[in-house]
C-alpha cells in the first residue's frame, strides 16, 4: 500500500478553496485514498465532509495513502505533490 | 381570501403604494420543518434513490449560482456543491434509508452527524456550520417536495411572494429585481410594509392564500385596490395601468386639498421640527396640523427653557405664509418616555397611565409649570408670525380636562375665544363626547388615528403580535371619527384627522366623508391624498364612508369603500 506523509503548504490548511481543490482531485483516482493527520485515523480522502473535518492547518503532515491497485503509487504522488503546492492563490 | 375561476384567482390585502406591476411569481422558501422520523412507505431503494436525486439537485443549483456569480463566490459554492455529493454523507443517507427512513429524514439525520462534528472542531470549522445548515435545509426541502428555504435566486425581475419578510431577508433584496412584495400575513405596518414604503416597491400585503401560488405564475399586482391578480386578463391589465396613471397624475396637481365639488380639505403635514419643514413646503402643505414637540424635551435633564423655546417655535412659524395654519400639540409625556423635570413614576401599562395631558393635571398639579412655560413660549413665539397658530392638548378624555386646559391656555393669553385652542380625539370617550367638549370653549379636535385604533382594539401599537389589529379602516374605528366629525359639524368647530389614516387616499375620502375637514400626514403622502379627494364628490365619500362603517371588518370595510 504505497503511502506518503508531507507537510501541507496552503496557509489555510486543507479548508475552503485548497480543501475543494485537494478533493475533487482525490475524487479522480481510480482507488481508494485515505488521509491522516500524525498519528490519527486515516478518513476517506474523497470527502470533502472528511477532509473538513481532520482540520488541517497550514505546515502540518499529514499521511497520504492508496489501496492497492493500479494507479495507486501515481495517485499518492499526484496528491502529495498537491498539498505540497500551496493552493491558496 | 381567493376568489374567481381558475384562470384569473385574486387576492386581496392591504396595498402599498400606487403604481401597478405584472411579473412572474417567485416564492420565498421558508426552512422545512424537521423531517418526522417515521417508517418510509416506499421502498429503501425508492427513498435511497429520492434523497440522492436532492442532493444532486442541490449541489447543481449551488453550482449554477455560482457559476452566475463568477469568482470567489464560485470557488465557495463549488465547495458547497462538493458537500452536497459528498460520498461520506452519501454512505450515511444510505444507511438510513437501508434502515426503512425517509429521504428527507435521512437526510436531514445525516447532515446533524457532520453539524454536530464541525461544531466541536474550533472556531474555523465552527463557523461553517451554518453553511452546512443551509444546505440541509435545501436538501430536505428538495427531498420533501416543498419551495428552497431563503430569497429566490431570479436573474430576471420578479415578485416576490412570502408568509411575511425578516429583516434579514429584506437586507438582500436586490431593488431592479423585485418588482413587487406579496406576503400572506402582516398588517399596514409590518416590516414589509414599511419597507416597501421606504424602497418605494409596490406591495400587497396580508394577502391570505398567495403562497399557493406557484412559481412562474404571471401576476398583477395593485397595491390602489389591494389586489393580487393570477393570470391576468387583458382588461384587468389596462385597468390597473390607467389607475397607476392617475396616480402618476397626482404629482401634478397642485393646490390646496378640494374635492371634485369644490368643498376645501385643508391638506397639512406632520412634523417633528424645523428639519421637515422644507419637505412639507415643497408638497404643498397649507401647513401644519401636527407639530410634535417631544423632541425638545427628550434626553434632557431640565425643561428647556423659555427663551429656547420661543426660538426653535419661531423657526418653524415663520417659514409657513400668511393664511396659513401651524398646530402645535402641548408636550406628550408618558411613562414610557421618562423626563426627570416631569416625574410620572413606574406604570405597568404606560398606554392606559398618565400620559398626554393628564401628565399636568395629576399629582396635585406638581408638573403644570412645564406645560405652562410651553404655552406660554408658543404665545411669544405666535405673536409676529404670519400663520395662525392653534395650540391642541394630547389625550384629552372628556370636557372638564378640555376645559382646563382652556383655562390655563387662556391664562397664557392664548386665543381660546378665536377657536385656536383644541384637543386631540385620542381615546374612544372623547370621540364619543366631543358634542360635549366642543360646546364649551374648545375651539378644534384632531383625531389622532393610530392611538383612537390602539385604544379602541385594545391592541397596544407597540406589538408586532398584535399588529394586524392595528388598522384604521377598523368600521369601530371610523364610527368613532365619524362621531368626532359629526359633533365638529354640529357645533361649527373644525375636526381633522392626523395620523396614518389621513395618508391612505382611500381611506382620507371615507375621513371627508365622516366630516373631516382637515387632514395632516407625512409631507410625501399628500400628492396622493390631494388627487383622490378631487376626484370624488363629497356625497361620493360620504357614500363611501356609510358602506365602509357598515362592515363587519377593517378588511371588508376597506373592500366595502372600494365597491361603487
Amino acid at each position: 500500500m504505497p503511502q506518503r506523509t508531507v507537510t501541507v503548504a496552503s496557509k489555510v490548511g486543507l479548508h475552503a478553496r485548497p480543501a475543494a481543490v485537494f478533493v475533487k482531485k482525490a475524487g479522480e483516482q481510480p482507488v481508494p485514498v485515505t488521509l491522516a493527520k500524525d498519528g490519527g485515523k486515516p478518513v476517506n480522502a474523497k470527502s470533502m465532509l472528511a477532509v473538513m473535518s481532520l482540520d488541517v492547518r497550514g505546515g502540518e503532515r499529514v499521511t497520504l495513502a492508496a489501496a492497492d491497485g493500479e494507479g495507486a503509487a501515481a495517485a499518492v504522488d499526484e496528491l502529495a505533490d498537491l498539498l505540497e503546492t500551496d493552493l491558496d492563490g | 381570501m381567493a376568489e374567481g375561476s381558475a384562470s384569473s384567482t385574486t387576492y386581496e390585502g392591504v396595498g402599498v403604494g400606487t403604481s401597478a406591476v405584472a411579473g412572474p411569481v417567485a416564492l420565498m422558501g421558508q426552512a422545512p420543518p424537521e423531517p418526522p422520523d417515521i417508517q418510509a412507505t416506499a421502498s429503501p431503494g425508492d427513498e435511497r434513490a429520492k434523497a440522492f436525486a436532492a442532493l444532486a439537485s442541490v449541489a447543481a443549483d449551488l453550482r449554477a449560482r455560482g457559476s452566475a456569480a463568477g469568482g470567489t463566490t464560485e470557488d465557495v459554492l463549488e465547495a458547497q456543491a462538493m458537500i452536497a455529493e459528498d460520498p461520506e454523507l452519501a454512505d450515511g443517507v444510505r444507511a438510513r434509508t437501508d434502515a426503512g427512513k425517509t429521504a428527507a429524514r435521512a437526510i436531514h439525520e445525516t447532515f446533524a452527524e457532520f453539524h454536530d462534528t464541525f461544531s466541536g472542531l474550533g472556531d474555523y470549522l465552527a463557523a461553517r456550520v451554518a453553511d452546512l445548515d443551509d444546505i440541509a435545509a435545501r436538501a430536505v426541502a428538495a427531498a420533501s417536495g416543498v419551495p428552497m428555504p431563503g430569497l429566490p435566486r431570479r436573474s430576471e425581475p420578479y415578485v416576490l411572494v412570502a408568509a411575511d419578510l425578516a429583516p434579514a431577508d429584506t437586507a438582500l433584496l436586490d431593488r431592479h429585481l423585485v418588482l413587487a412584495l406579496v406576503t400572506a400575513e402582516g398588517g399596514p405596518t409590518s416590516h414589509t410594509a414599511i419597507l416597501a414604503r421606504a424602497m418605494g416597491i409596490p406591495a400587497v400585503v396580508g394577502a391570505a392564500g398567495v403562497r399557493a401560488l406557484a412559481d412562474g405564475t404571471t401576476v398583477l399586482v395593485d397595491p390602489s385596490i389591494g389586489i393580487v391578480t393570477a393570470h391576468p386578463s387583458t382588461e384587468a391589465m389596462e385597468a390597473a395601468v390607467a389607475r397607476s396613471c392617475a396616480a402618476a397624475a397626482a404629482d401634478t396637481l397642485t393646490g390646496p386639498g378640494l374635492t371634485s365639488d369644490g368643498t376645501a380639505v385643508k391638506l397639512l403635514a406632520n412634523i417633528g421640527g424645523a428639519d421637515d419643514v422644507p419637505a412639507a413646503l415643497a408638497a404643498g402643505a397649507e401647513g401644519v396640523g401636527l407639530f410634535r414637540t417631544e423632541f425638545l424635551y427628550l434626553g434632557c435633564d431640565e425643561a428647556p427653557a423659555f427663551e429656547a423655546q420661543v426660538k426653535v417655535y419661531k423657526e418653524v412659524f415663520d417659514a409657513f405664509p400668511q393664511g396659513s395654519r401651524v398646530v402645535v400639540r402641548t408636550l406628550d409625556a408618558g411613562a414610557d418616555k421618562p423626563l426627570p423635570f416631569v416625574p410620572l413614576g413606574e406604570e405597568p401599562n404606560p398606554a392606559l397611565g398618565v400620559r398626554g395631558l393628564r401628565a399636568f393635571r395629576a399629582f396635585g398639579g406638581r408638573n403644570e409649570a412645564v406645560l405652562r412655560t410651553q404655552l406660554l413660549a408658543i404665545h411669544e413665539a405666535a405673536g409676529t408670525s404670519a400663520p395662525e397658530v392653534w395650540v391642541m392638548a394630547p389625550m384629552v378624555n372628556e370636557a372638564t380636562e378640555a376645559e382646563w386646559f382652556c383655562d390655563l391656555a387662556a391664562a397664557c393669553d392664548l386665543d381660546v375665544a378665536g377657536g385656536r385652542v383644541g384637543i386631540m380625539v385620542e381615546t374612544p370617550a372623547s370621540a364619543l363626547t366631543a358634542g360635549a367638549i366642543l360646546a364649551g370653549r374648545t375651539g378644534f379636535a384632531s383625531i389622532g388615528t393610530n392611538d383612537l385604533t390602539q385604544y379602541t382594539m385594545a391592541a397596544d401599537r407597540m406589538l408586532g403580535a398584535v399588529g394586524a389589529l392595528q388598522d384604521p379602516w377598523h368600521p369601530a374605528v371610523l364610527k368613532l371619527i365619524g362621531a368626532a366629525g359629526s359633533a365638529g359639524q354640529a357645533a361649527g368647530k373644525p375636526v381633522g384627522v392626523c395620523g396614518e389614516a389621513a395618508a391612505d387616499p382611500l381611506l382620507a375620502c371615507v375621513l371627508v366623508g365622516l366630516g373631516v375637514r382637515s387632514l395632516s400626514m407625512a409631507p410625501s403622502a399628500i400628492a396622493e391624498v390631494r388627487a383622490a379627494l378631487a376626484a370624488r364628490t363629497v356625497e361620493e365619500c360620504g357614500a363611501m364612508a356609510a358602506r365602509a362603517t357598515g362592515a363587519a371588518t377593517a378588511r371588508d370595510a376597506r373592500k366595502a369603500a372600494l365597491r361603487t
